[in-house]
């Protein structure tokens, strides 16, 4: 499936997005172009981190569903900070 | 807020209300702290709602809860790729209240929970995130939240604070998670007319159907797939570990696609309108990666405890329990006038052994390691009883006696005879 149709899906859902303050950040993104295999690009439901030509790897936390994926199989350098957004921000689900 | 509480309850999912509700309702000075814009709009589940954990909290539970269907049949399919072979169980005896089990919505539920939480005497403060637990050494004093003058204490605080346990972890009580110990499920919603659900299910009334599907759909992985039935809706989704999605290279997007364009189950929701797409972390570790779950001044309760039963897809009522018994060990702890210190908070942990919620994960404590480490169980085995299945009911001139020497051929081929013999003693041990 092209990222295109995860973006279909997420345009489902409501989100109140924190402008600025992303929860989720990269902690070394040198480490990322270095042996890892960079599972964070396949695995995070929403799709949130992007595999890029040169090696890197961009993450966008708009969408993000907050499931904790990312920081669990990110065994090598543990290189994920992740925190809950603030109070209200983020996924908002009208069904869960 | 330098306002001290009795007890923080931090979450407002099943164990978090069933823990704050037991403590006000006996009498404590509760505050209860929600990150989401309302309680449930942080929350995911397939779901399925077990009557008898919610009925020991409230007993009257289904005079306003918003309830979506009781089930009345379950399937049990095992998928290859273009079949499915497996059981339905449907008793009249289901459909006879009270009800046993109900499909829900989450967002729903967790609210209605969540203002009994609030008629029994707590207080719910909602839009907050708890970032740390205050520390004074050993023992919990509070939580820092992420308000203006965030701080605010209390003689013990409940860690309801779901799967990813972030509270516990930072503040060294635990690790971090092990991919192999937690499942990554997604699903989504689907919205059809009442009508059209209850005759594709042969339903009638607000009785309901749950279907739980396990085999190709998840492509070797361990997980398993559900199909549940709601009042105007369709919740499907699937799940596998964590560990076995990060050894593939397929998204769990995808694989709710595949799943959803199998001949057995594309005409189920067929013409739905998609609402929503959930994800979230299952705790499936089992018994034994159940962490420390008391200690100075807190407790730990549902799925940040890892009390979820995977066998039996059985999480939101071990988390009411846990939530229950945690309660019920500081009442009786307030009552005899005995500081929350982890020596006498132990007794939360014998509770949770003496009851259902431990005995069963000890019950299928081997089981996580066993499906791991066998594959075949999810791939070989449901192509080989499907095969099966359709060398005998294909009618083409073969006699019944080839046709059943075929089919031993094909599983000792595929296992061989000690391999169908080592699988056969690992399922008995797994489930023993």
């Amino acid at each position: 499936m092209s990222a295109n149709k995860v973006e279909e899906k997420l345009f489902q859902n409501r989100y109140r997005v924190d402008a600025g303050r992303p929860h989720i950040s990269i902690k070394n993104p040198e480490l990322c172009t270095n042996q890892c295999d960079q599972p964070c690009t396949v695995c995070c439901p929403a799709g949130c981190y992007t595999q890029e030509g040169n090696g890197r790897v961009t993450l966008i936390t708009d969408g993000c569903l907050e499931c904790g994926t990312c920081r669990v199989i990110c065994t090598e350098h543990r290189n994920v900070a992740w925190e809950y957004p603030r109070g209200g921000f983020g996924i908002l689900f009208k069904f869960g | 807020m330098a306002e001290k509480f009795d007890a923080i309850v931090v979450g407002a999912g099943p164990s978090g209300n069933a823990a704050a509700y037991t403590l006000a309702r006996g009498g404590l000075k509760v505050l209860q702290i929600e990150r989401g814009e309302y309680p449930g709009s942080k929350n995911v589940q397939g779901a399925i709602l077990y009557a008898d954990a919610l009925e020991r909290i409230i007993p009257d539970f289904r005079e306003d809860a918003p309830l979506e269907r009781h089930v009345i049949e379950q399937r049990m399919w095992m998928l290859d790729d273009s079949s499915y072979i497996g059981t339905h169980y449907r008793s009249a005896d289901f459909d006879q209240p009270p009800y046993n089990r109900y499909t829900i919505i989450r967002a729903e539920f967790d609210k209605w929970f969540a203002r009994k939480v609030r008629q029994a005497g707590a207080l719910l403060i909602t839009e907050t995130t708890v970032r740390d637990l205050l520390l004074d050494g050993e023992r919990v004093i509070g939580v820092q939240t992420d308000r203006e003058g965030g701080a605010i204490y209390a003689d013990v605080v409940v860690l309801a604070d779901g799967v990813n346990s972030l509270l516990a972890r930072k503040a060294g009580f635990r690790p971090e998670l092990n991919p192999a110990d937690v499942a990554l499920a997604v699903k989504e919603i689907h919205f059809l007319p009442t009508e059209t659900i209850e005759a594709r299910f042969n339903l009638s009334g607000d009785a309901g159907v749950v279907i739980e599907m396990f085999g190709k759909i998840t492509q070797g992985m361990m997980g398993t797939g559900f199909l549940y039935t709601n009042k105007e809706s369709l919740t499907i989704g699937v799940g596998c570990m964590l560990s076995d999605f990060k050894s593939q290279k397929m998204t769990p997007s995808q694989l709710l696609e595949n799943m959803k364009s199998h001949p057995s189950i594309a005409p189920l929701i067929a013409g739905g309108e998609m609402k929503e797409y959930a994800a979230h972390l299952i705790p499936e570790g089992g018994y034994n990666a159940v962490p420390k779950i008391a200690g100075e001044g807190w407790v730990i309760v549902g799925d940040s405890g890892m009390f979820v039963n995977a066998v039996h897809r059985e999480g939101s009522n071990l988390a009411m329990t846990s939530g229950r018994l945690a309660a019920e060990t500081l009442l009786e702890l307030a009552q005899a006038r005995l500081p929350y210190t982890a020596r006498n908070l132990a007794r939360y942990r014998r509770k949770l052994d003496e009851s259902f919620v431990m005995k069963d994960l000890k019950k299928y404590r081997r089981l996580p390691s066993v499906f791991h480490r066998n594959p075949q169980f999810f791939t070989a085995y449901p192509e080989l009883l499907s095969q099966a299945a359709q060398t005998l009911l294909r009618v083409d001139g073969e006699d019944k006696k080839s046709k059943e020497r075929a089919i031993r051929r094909s599983f000792v081929a595929r296992r061989s005879r000690f391999g169908l013999l080592g699988d056969a003693f690992k399922m008995w041990r797994a489930f023993e």
